[in-house]
């Protein structure tokens, strides 16, 4: 049964990680995901779980020692945001090399600068080509559901990769909604227990773990990795159909929203999702044939798929929530226009990018991006292919 | 200018709200409410109180504050949408159906009023009547409603937290929780938040009830 509460989304992941009960948390507190190891802490000192919190010096250093942990053959998490992550860019790589499957909550949230504490995606798409698998939420729902299915993903077999479980910093990290949690033994159940094939502490197989790559070997762990992230869209969307059969909520790795006959259609990440959901309707209402797409597993890229899902589009607006100052678009951008460029007819295709260092987006501005789609199928000039929305002109 | 034990909540409709109105997919409507507070009196948690009542009234709720750098006196602002569906909207507030605001000296500085719906009313902590601020609410035409959180909050509580008066005086206004059941909400969640000191639980129950008979509104 299924329990009705109230819940942040920091608590909500805090609370998937009580149920799962993780051997090591390392920690280093930085804003917004502070109340993530915050309301562990509580967990510990109350006696509920019997985790081994480690305090650290830094995010280098708490990542390090979830590393070590994993290493041994421990289940090993952390949580961090912003330069918190981008100072544990070095570890990050590694983990993904030595196929370590720890979890990462990453309330996300601008990097400097100027110097910001609030929402966008540069610090998660900063790390994008690191190895590690990257899910996204909408709510503190999709928080706590993805993290439930977070370990069982990176552990499986077929995986070994580390993972990201990505909230909207502040926007769903401090926002209370109504969520609906599961019971500890069901969570416990579903996550079951960590069990590696390989470990440091295993007297019975002495091994090296994170040795020197020489180049005849360098590409071959490469490959390998990039081999596992491939396989991983498969067993997330396994571990997704699992946990549809046991909570009754479903996930793919991407949410469509009203796309049967869609004629425009956005592509969108995380809460702002929501927000041009109730744009769609309206104009829905009004006749216009819209849709929007919602990319919940941003790494592996489910770019055949998306590629599927837009084919009959005459014009999509991707909207990018970080500048990678690459000059013709942000990320997401440039996985989806990609993901489509072997289709024999391909939508026109639009970047906006949008709601840097926590410019909030409304149902307003989305439906002025759907406005603009409306033109562009309508044969109207395509515009400039790369822009900006929301900020103060002059 | 009206005194009563017992505000009538003015029944937003989805037609009173205009066609823009965000609207669930039942066709009922969601409320938005916005507070105007200063950093450390508790606009936050009154917006939390609020959710939470709404919640145990079996509503959907959000409670989200305005974040930035965190300075004590600074204004500051929280939002609340309560709907009979989970809320997909994730923006701010720029029309909202109430206003709560926590510190009558923020009417000089900010425009609390701003996009509130007229259909809707503003709810200030203070011990003037409405008539008495209209003035200061830059044209604005609706109603205005006041609440001498401080004496009530001192006859009751015997020291002065502003965030009990407000959250009543929000509920007797919009009508968006049933009151006879927000008081039973809200009689439970203090007994067990007070498990330890339940002689703070009537003080504080009578301080919900007494604002909600004391608001003072002006339509």
């Amino acid at each position: 049964m299924s329990i009705r509460e109230r819940l942040s989304g920091n608590e909500a992941i805090a609370t998937a990680m009580r149920q799962i009960e993780p051997d090591v948390f390392a920690m280093f507190p930085i804003t917004p995901s502070t109340e993530i190891p915050q309301y562990y802490a509580a967990y510990v000192a109350d006696g509920r779980v019997s985790t081994e919190f480690v305090c650290m010096e830094s995010e280098h250093s708490a990542l390090s020692a979830c590393l070590g942990a994993e290493a041994a053959g421990c289940r090993a998490v952390t949580a961090t945001s912003s330069a918190g992550l981008s100072y544990m860019n070095e570890v990050l790589y590694v983990a993904g090399s030595m196929r370590l499957p720890v979890v990462i909550a990453v309330s996300c949230r601008a990097l400097t600068g100027p110097i910001n504490i609030n929402h966008d995606y540069s610090d998660s798409m900063a790390e994008r080509d690191s190895g590690f698998i990257q899910l996204y939420g909408e709510n503190n729902q999709e928080a706590y559901d993805n993290y439930l299915m977070a370990h069982r993903i990176a552990e499986h077999p077929d995986v070994r990769l580390p993972l990201m479980v990505c909230e909207d910093g502040f926007i769903t990290s401090h926002a209370i909604e109504n969520i609906e949690l599961e019971e500890d033994a069901a969570v416990k159940a579903f996550a079951g227990t960590y069990e590696p094939e390989h470990y440091l502490l295993n007297p019975n197989e002495p091994l090296a773990a994170g040795p020197y790559g020489i180049s005849a070997y360098y590409m071959e762990a490469r490959v390998a990795q990039a081999e596992a992230m491939k396989r991983a869209k498969k067993v997330i969307l396994d571990v997704a159909s699992d946990f549809e059969n046991t909570f009754g909520r479903h996930y793919g790795l991407f949410e469509a929203y009203r796309m049967e006959d869609a004629d425009i259609a956005m592509v969108i990440m995380g809460s702002s999702a929501g927000t041009a959901k109730a744009a769609v309707d309206r104009l829905r209402d009004k006749g216009i044939k819209a849709g929007l797409i919602k990319v919940r597993v941003f790494r592996p890229f489910p770019g055949e798929e998306l590629a599927e899902a837009l084919k009959n589009c005459r014009a999509v607006a991707v909207m990018d929530k970080s500048e990678g100052f690459s000059s013709c678009g942000g990320p997401l951008f440039a996985e989806t226009a990609s993901a489509c460029i072997n289709l024999d007819s391909r939508p026109k295709m639009i970047d906006i990018v949008y709601g840097l260092g926590g410019r909030d987006f409304t149902v307003k501005a989305a439906e002025s991006v759907y406005e603009r789609l409306c033109g562009i199928a309508s044969g109207k000039d395509i515009g400039p292919v790369y822009s900006h929305m929301g900020q103060r002109e002059g | 200018m009206v005194e009563c034990e017992d505000v009538v909540p003015l029944r937003l409709t989805a037609g009173s709200k205009g066609a823009d109105a965000p609207q669930d997919k039942r066709g009922t409507i969601m409320i938005e409410i916005r507070w105007h507070g200063r950093g450390g009196q508790g606009a936050k948690t009154a917006s939390q109180l609020l959710a939470d009542a709404a919640f145990m009234a079996g509503k959907y709720v959000q409670s989200f504050p305005e974040y930035g750098p965190e300075r004590s006196g600074a204004p500051i602002t929280a939002y609340n949408r309560i709907s009979e569906e989970r809320c997909l909207i994730h923006s701010n507030i720029y029309e909202p159906d109430y206003v709560a605001v926590v510190d009558e000296t923020l009417l000089q500085s900010v425009d609390v009023t701003a996009g509130l719906r007229e259909e809707g009313a503003v709810i200030i902590n203070s011990a003037k009547d409405p008539d008495e601020l209209r003035p200061a609410l830059k044209g604005y035409n609706g109603r205005v409603c006041t609440i001498d959180a401080r004496k009530i909050s001192m006859e009751c509580l015997g020291a002065y937290f502003p965030n009990t008066p407000m959250l009543a005086a929000v509920v007797a206004v919009s009508g968006c929780v049933d009151k006879e059941q927000f008081i039973k909400d809200m009689e439970e969640s203090y007994r067990h938040k007070f498990a330890k000191k339940p002689q703070v639980v009537e003080g504080n129950l009578k301080c919900l009830r007494l604002s909600m008979e004391q608001v003072r509104y002006l339509d």
